[in-house]
């Protein structure tokens, strides 16, 4: 039982516990894992863009769009039984998977920080990709600002 | 230490979570929350090969996933506000303007 093991254990059950969380009731929080993966950078993206953006984003819709509802949007979920079958089944083949396909490390975690290498990776063999990231960002956020603008 | 399974079962396991709200909410927002869960697990997996085959491709993998992601959020809540303008609901039951 080292101190990974703890970590992972924690790490894992808030997650699984937040993730239930957001199917069952309306609440909004997950995603720390990147942490016990050994990813510091990932980690800050990831909360950077979570808790600054799509949460913000995710709120200002939610009271939108109860406000002026006036009666409560219902948040009650609907079959949830068929539904917790399929999930269930899904879960269900894709642990099935990977038992008959026995995954393995084939190589020692990257010692030290990746972060460097990392940015030489985004510039280097993935630069094209990176551009066309950032024209995607651009054509969806401008397509967002004029779905949701106002009338006049 | 853990292994690769563990993390591979675990993002599974938020997967099929994401799957239960993206079939069970009726809320359109969920529904969309329920599909970051989904991509959220995507992004687990991505990380841990990359964690435990000493290859950063899946980690810059992970990152534009997520900023992908960021951009589908922002254009799925802009559908959504845009839908609730006209039709004055966010129930996705009630969206069958396209039903014959």
């Amino acid at each position: 039982m080292t101190l990974e093991t703890v970590g992972f254990g924690v790490v894992a059950a808030l997650l699984l516990a937040s993730s239930l969380a957001v199917v069952l009731t309306p609440n909004l929080f997950h995603s720390v894992l990147y942490l016990a993966a050994e990813q510091p950078f990932l980690f800050a993206v990831q909360l950077l863009l979570y808790a600054g953006g799509v949460v913000t984003i995710v709120v200002f819709a939610i009271m939108l769009t109860e406000r002026l509802v006036g009666d409560r949007i219902g948040q009650a979920s609907r079959h949830p039984i068929n539904g917790a079958i399929v999930a269930a089944a899904v879960f269900a083949g894709i642990v099935g998977f990977l038992i008959q396909a026995p995954v393995r490390a084939t190589a020692p975690a990257p010692a030290g920080d990746t972060t460097a290498a990392l940015g030489r990776a985004l510039v280097g063999p993935f630069a094209v990709t990176l551009e066309l990231l950032g024209v995607l960002l651009v054509a969806a956020l401008l397509g967002a600002v004029y779905f949701a603008r106002s009338e006049e | 230490m853990i292994g690769l399974q563990a993390y591979l079962v675990l993002a599974a396991l938020v997967f099929a979570i994401g799957l239960f709200g993206v079939l069970t909410r009726r809320n359109a927002v969920g529904i969309l929350l329920g599909i970051e869960l989904m991509l959220n697990a995507v992004n687990i997996n991505l990380v841990a090969f990359a964690r435990f085959n000493g290859d950063l491709a899946g980690v810059v993998f992970t990152l534009f996933t997520i900023s992908i992601t960021v951009a589908e959020v922002a254009v799925g809540l802009a559908i959504v506000i845009a839908i609730f303008r006209v039709r004055r609901t966010v129930e996705a039951d009630r969206l069958n303007l396209l039903r014959g």
